[in-house]
């Protein structure tokens, strides 16, 4: 079966993040972008599909500026085989994303479709359940553990009490949570073979997709500081500041 | 302007949550109506009826909303809140499964974990793990939101909104419950919880654990991880706290043989006093941390217990 899985370029998890003295958003100039780490699970994970036999291509699919073929490259060396790069320079939010992806599903008709289950930069947690109502597919989001069998997914989710495990008919989409699998790191030969793998290359326009957006930012600021306090000398004085001056046991 | 706020609960109970998310439906301002969806949900209705500052409670009871699959409930909350100006939940797993497909039939954007209020369609929220705070305008007619329930304070449990039965059954037939494990647990709900104590990757194992769950029983606090703590396997995945676990805004925090990455002070950065028990005084918790012990935790956590029964 054909798995297609949207990856997204976002800054390097690693990075300070600043806002911008103007307030209009965070300074992405010169700073370390990468692929979004539930990005990463979920192209791991189509590879894991692939050799297990479940999966027999996996498509991925970015949208963004130029700059997002880096990513589509590295999920090439990661063992993804094709790639779909939907150019644009604009800022695309979750539903438009979303309908650019049900686009992208409706010419590929994969079985399953992964994403992350949410970006490290806008933190929205919303694009993989959009897709999967626009698309009229189940969902497994947060997931820990996926499960082929015949023609259902069973989807072991990470929720607020525990584990939760769906079954959902295919096609289906599936978000990704930590302990889905551990990405592995791509080789320098995989590297050099992903150069020479297909990535075609289609627009919002092409698309047919709107990709307006609904919500305006007015200001981005930093969040309120907070003041590194006192070290203590042992733990009884540690209690004793809890107690009496914190007034919090 | 009226606002639907849809119900965090276990078919059993009411989640506390809910009640902060009433209160977001009240800094925004207009009729609030709430809709509870489950199977067996009247005490949940009846809870939900005594939220102030709420009009009416919908039911939708129905095996089909028993386990809160979330193709079934976006199509009952699609249809039922196209009445409504606003659609709000607790940005708990449960509503961040359901809400986002509801906006996407709805045709409408979602602005997720909302902290503040500014206006009906002007929002606060953390974004970048909680490094930059944006502020967000909605142009669409009807705004869909998630509200992250510690930074609003709960609502009062002193009213009596009317309970109206709902028929609707939307059963789409896509997906099964097929099985739990939950984590069961005597300790308060570690989001709602007034003390937490947090172990990291320096905790070693599960079992050393133990020092922090007795520490908890002193104190009636809950107990949380880093994910690093998780990863290893030491503990179960919903005791994570941080960007991507739960967001806690506790009284007093202790975090314990946990370094203090980015991801995990944005979930519990928001906490009134924050406390560090660490031996590598370099590390980056002692920067937000109110009180700093530079020591070693398994000398340090059992004191703690011994120096905490004598006081509380
Ligand atoms: C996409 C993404 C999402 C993430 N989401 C989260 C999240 O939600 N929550 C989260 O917590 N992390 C999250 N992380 C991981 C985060 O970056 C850190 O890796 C993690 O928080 C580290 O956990 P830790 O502090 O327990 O471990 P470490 O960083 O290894 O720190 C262990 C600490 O224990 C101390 N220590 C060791 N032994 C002792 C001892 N005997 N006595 C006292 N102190 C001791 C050490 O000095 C050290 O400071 C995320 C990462 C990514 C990439």
């Amino acid at each position: 079966m054909k798995v297609l899985v949207a990856v997204k370029r976002v800054i390097d998890y690693n990075v300070k993040v600043r806002v911008k003295p103007d307030n209009t958003g965070v300074d992405l100039a010169n700073v370390k972008m990468a692929m979004n780490p539930f990005c990463e699970i979920a192209v791991e994970e189509a590879v894991r599909l692939k050799e297990k036999g479940v999966a027999s291509e996996i498509v991925v699919v970015s949208i963004g500026p130029k700059a997002a073929q880096e990513q589509i490259r590295t999920a090439l060396a990661l063992g993804a085989d094709r790639g779909i790069h939907v150019e644009t320079d604009e800022e695309v939010q979750s539903l438009e994303a979303a309908k650019l992806l049900k686009s992208v599903v409706e010419k590929e008709e994969p079985k399953l479709v992964i994403l992350g289950k949410q970006s490290i930069d806008s933190d929205n947690n919303q694009t993989g359940q959009m897709l999967a109502a626009l698309s009229g597919m189940g969902q497994g989001t947060f997931a820990s553990e996926v499960v082929v069998e015949g023609d259902k997914v069973n989807v072991t989710r990470e929720v607020d009490g525990g584990l939760m495990t769906v079954a959902l008919n295919l096609p289906a989409v599936v978000t990704t949570d930590l302990r889905l699998n551990e990405p592995r790191y791509a080789s320098l030969p995989n590297i050099m073979k992903a150069k020479k793998k297909p990535l075609d290359t289609t627009t919002p326009a092409d698309l047919g997709v709107d990709i307006a957006a609904r919500l305006s930012t007015l200001k981005v600021e930093a969040p309120a500081a907070r003041q590194a306090g006192v070290k203590v000398a042992d733990v009884a004085e540690l209690v004793d500041k809890l107690k009496n001056e914190a007034k919090v046991i | 302007m009226s606002i639907l706020v849809i119900a965090e609960h276990d078919n059993s109970s009411l989640k506390q949550a809910t009640l902060s998310v009433v209160a977001a439906a009240k800094a925004i301002g207009g009729d609030i109506d709430v809709l509870v969806a489950g199977e067996n949900v009247g005490a949940v209705a009846e809870a939900a009826a005594k939220a102030e500052g709420v009009n009416k409670v919908l039911v939708a009871d129905n095996a089909a909303y028993g386990h809160f699959l979330a193709e079934n409930l976006s199509e009952l909350v699609a249809e039922v809140g196209k009445g409504y100006s606003h659609i709000l939940a607790a940005a708990g797993t449960t509503g961040k499964d359901f809400m986002p497909r509801a906006a996407a039939l709805l045709d409408v954007a979602q602005v997720s974990d909302i902290i503040r209020v500014e206006s009906d369609d002007t929002f606060v929220r953390p974004i970048y793990a909680g490094n930059a705070i944006a502020t967000v305008k909605s142009s669409d007619s009807i705004k869909v939101i998630t509200v992250r329930p510690t930074a609003f304070d709960a609502v009062a449990e002193s009213g009596s909104a009317a309970v109206e039965a709902l028929d609707t059954v939307k059963d789409a037939g896509l997906s099964t419950f097929v099985g739990e494990e939950k984590a069961e647990s005597d300790r308060p709900d570690l989001a709602s919880a007034g003390i937490v104590i947090s172990g990291g990757r320096g905790m070693q194992n599960g079992d050393n654990f133990k020092m922090l769950e007795q520490v908890a029983d002193v104190l009636g606090a809950a107990v949380g991880a880093s994910r690093a703590a998780v990863d290893a396997g030491f503990v179960p995945n919903d005791m994570q706290v941080g960007q991507t676990g739960k967001i806690v805004a506790p009284q007093l925090y202790v975090a314990v043989g946990i370094s203090g990455a980015i991801q995990h002070l944005a979930g519990m950065s928001d906490s009134k006093v924050i406390v560090a028990i660490n031996k590598d005084e370099e590390a980056p918790i002692f920067q937000v941390a109110d009180y700093g012990l530079v020591a070693d935790l398994f000398e340090a956590v059992p004191q703690l217990e011994e120096e905490l029964k004598k006081v509380v």
